[in-house]
């Protein structure tokens, strides 16, 4: 249909009536909404003129910081920074001890004490250096020495790959052919992206983590450093714990399935047949459908009594009518098929996709050499799809743990069936619905819902770079 | 003969796989055709189709403001969809033809935002839009601005202006042409499969976008689609299921519609950034 539109259309006409519609249309938009692009103006203006006043603040902070408590954290940082580097500005190809005395190992280790040295400071100085006071609990004090470390990686995560690189020949941060020879030009295409990520991602990314700092109830203006007690105090919340089970049970069932039945369904799919790309327009669909849009459908199928059509038909065939969204055992399930019905379309589309991009030749080599039908799909296929496994897994993990919001909203609003012992806890209260629960509820403590955040963000990053890693390596070995 | 009872065995399975998979839209289909008593029937009204779907779709118009939410949804998704390009591209281009210092670090602070979706931070973005008075004042650009830079639009298309053979920004440069000229004769033509592959994905994660909407609490009129369906629930004491489908089905309609127009270039839109 596309081909028979740019027969007629002349292709360059066509362009053109693209980008003045979607011009017009954004000019349309935007100036009725002046006074409100004003003022995001006005407050980045502001964010400007209160730079210098607030590099004065940290200077002054710095002159007053107690001595015993600034000292050994950027002691602990040197220590951990000089360790790690050292490991691995060593441990390229092979663990090579005796390379240690060698002078620009001594330089390298240097480079990393001062990095971690300084690199504690980017999250102590928010936290004000409180977990290396003297009256300070021990459960803070240990939560202290992590998020020391954490954020001496901050600085040194950067400076690892950048001694990687340097003994890495072949990678050269010189001019390529074909690049453009201008200092302004890159930086102002970049402006908006930096702009919007700053003003929207990352200023408030650093809000959250100051207010986790906090003693604070939601609509009261009052508040009161705390510092690391609400994370201490989660560690001890039963009902947090029971929310973190339930997400990685959800999690772990959601991407098992989800994955496992695409990959079916896209392989058979992929089979050379008559009609195939039919039945991939009628697989694939299923990905417009929303989160909230499922757990409507799915509230309707599982309904009790006879008016849902799943307890019917139990009921005619097993003589059984389970309390799907009242019981604590079952609930949960019900989120797992309807995040994973809903995750189906997306998941096929992407292994249908990877599929069609395995060299036919490969598989008929193989099938040559006798390898069988299964045998090639994971000596072959399977490998070669591992890019589009690796994508997968972490929007189907991003989506598990915060797309599933609107299918729990829909089908369980109170977080699920009660269990636990003051019955405090929902089998179906997700790390994301607490947080959303005890972040805007009036009376909630507002700082305990941005550790959750926090959290939350951790788990996933940590995640994501782990299967990176994993994958990283993998790749390297099998190419 | 045995290779063409294979063959057989694959249409049946993949005909049970597609009815297994379109098996809970369809039973929304039908349940969005039944009225209250109907949807209420021991045992459930499976087929055929009742008479109550345009009822139903009234009743969402006339009593739900359905009409202003898809309106007020398919603006708001197409604004952030057509900045995210365009924002996204320059990017790209910045990333890819040019060579200047902090491209790594810079690089690395957009790689991040990947991590950081705007569900964490719901609180303080809450806040700041409060500051901005764009609840009452502008609620769509609440509902547009943060979400007009992201890092998946950056990364696509570095990824595929780096497919591009070099050669042709070479001549660019040859025959005096400007960054900015390149993009729009050079590229931009190159690049309509990626465009439309970026389109569908941000069209479809606008037009879902649930927790945000909520959380700003911006008045009806003013809200986007999926809270109109949730708020469907409950009407009275009891859901009248018959209407909430009617619903879910009202608002796929438009994204299925996005998705099918747009899903050559989607394939073939990955099909181009899988190849390095």
């Amino acid at each position: 249909m596309n081909q028979q539109k740019r027969s007629i259309i002349p292709d360059r006409a066509w362009q053109w009536l693209v980008l003045l519609a979607s011009g017009s249309f954004l000019v349309l938009f935007f100036v009725p909404q002046a006074g409100g692009l004003a003022s995001m103006g006005s407050l980045l203006w502001d964010a400007l003129k209160s730079f210098p006043g607030f590099v004065a603040d940290i200077i002054d902070y710095y002159k007053t910081v107690p001595g015993e408590q600034l000292w050994p954290s950027m002691l602990v940082g040197a220590v951990f920074g000089a360790l790690s580097t050292a490991v691995v500005y060593l441990s390229g190809n092979t663990f090579n001890l005796a390379r240690f005395t060698e002078r620009t190992t001594l330089a390298v280790v240097f480079v990393g004490a001062f990095a971690g040295g300084i690199g504690t400071q980017i999250l102590l100085y928010p936290a004000q250096h409180c977990t290396y006071a003297s009256d300070i609990d021990g459960a803070q004090f240990r939560l202290g020495l992590l998020v020391t470390a954490l954020s001496a990686l901050i600085l040194l995560a950067p400076l690892w790959a950048l001694v990687r690189r340097r003994k890495s020949p072949h990678q050269t941060n010189t001019h390529l052919p074909g690049q453009y020879r201008s200092y302004t030009l890159p930086y102002l295409f970049l402006v908006p992206t930096l702009v919007f990520l700053g003003v929207f991602l990352y200023y408030p990314a650093i809000q959250i983590t100051l207010v986790s700092l906090r003693r604070k109830i939601f609509p009261l203006p009052q508040e009161q450093f705390a510092c690391l007690e609400n994370y201490v105090s989660l560690t001890k919340d039963t009902v947090y714990r029971n929310s973190f089970s339930t997400t990685l049970f959800i999690t772990f069932f959601v991407v098992l399935f989800s994955l496992s039945i695409s990959l079916a369904i896209a392989v058979l799919a992929s089979q050379n047949i008559k009609g195939a790309s039919m039945y991939r327009t009628f697989l694939v669909w299923p990905y417009a459908i929303s989160p909230v849009v499922t757990g409507v459908i799915f509230l309707s199928l599982f309904r009790e009594g006879g008016v849902g059509l799943l307890n019917y038909g139990l009921d005619k065939t097993l003589g059984i009518s389970p309390h799907w969204l009242t019981e604590k055992n079952l609930a949960p399930w019900v989120i797992v098929a309807a995040a994973v019905w809903n995750l189906l379309g997306f998941n096929i589309l992407f292994y249908i996709a990877g599929l069609q991009n395995i060299p036919a030749d490969l598989l008929e080599a193989a099938s040559l050499d006798g390898a069988g039908r299964i045998r090639r799909f994971w000596r072959i296929t399977f490998p070669l799809l591992s890019p589009f496994t690796f994508f997968l897994l972490i929007t189907n993990i991003t989506y598990s743990f915060y797309g599933i919001y609107g299918v729990v909203d829909t089908l369980t609003p109170e977080g699920g069936p009660r269990f636990g012992p003051g019955g405090e806890s929902g089998a179906t209260n997700v790390l994301i619905f607490k947080l959303y629960k005890d972040a805007f509820d009036t009376g909630a403590p507002a700082g305990l819902g941005s550790a959750q955040a926090v959290i939350l963000f951790l788990m996933v990053a940590t995640l994501t770079i782990v299967q990176f890693r994993f994958i990283e390596r993998r790749v390297i070995y099998e190419g | 003969m045995g290779n063409q009872r294979t063959q057989y065995g694959i249409h049946i399975g993949l005909i049970l796989v597609c009815l297994v998979v379109a098996f809970p839209a369809l039973y929304a289909l039908q349940v969005s055709t039944l009225t209250l008593e109907e949807a209420f029937a021991v045992p459930p009204k499976l087929f055929p189709p009742s008479t109550d779907f345009f009822n139903n779709i009234r009743g969402l118009f006339e009593g739900q403001n359905f009409d202003r939410l898809i309106v007020n949804t398919l603006t708001v998704s197409m604004v952030v969809v057509i900045t995210k390009t365009a924002f996204a591209m320059l990017a790209g281009l910045a990333f890819v033809y040019f060579n200047f210092p902090g491209k790594w670090v810079l690089f690395f602070v957009v790689l991040l935002t990947l991590l950081m979706p705007t569900e964490l931070i719901l609180v303080p973005l809450s806040n700041l839009i409060a500051d901005l008075e764009w609840v009452k004042d502008s609620p769509q650009l609440a509902l547009t601005m943060p979400f007009m830079a992201s890092a998946v639009g950056v990364f696509l298309f570095r990824q595929h202006f780096s497919n591009i053979p070099r050669e042709l920004s070479e001549a660019a440069q040859l025959d005096g042409a400007s960054p900015l000229q390149f993009l729009f004769s050079v590229l931009l033509p190159m690049s309509w499969n990626v465009i439309g592959a970026h389109a569908v994905i941000q069209f479809i994660a606008m037009w879902h976008q649930y927790a945000w909407p909520v959380f700003l609490g911006l008045s009806i009129e003013d809200q986007m689609i999926q809270v109109g369906v949730r708020q469907s629930v409950i009407v009275g004491t009891q859901t009248d299921f018959g209407l909430l489908m009617a619903a879910g089905v009202l608002a796929s309609i438009p994204p299925l519609i996005f998705f099918g127009l747009l899903q050559k270039q989607f394939m073939s839109g990955f099909a181009l950034t899988r190849d390095k």
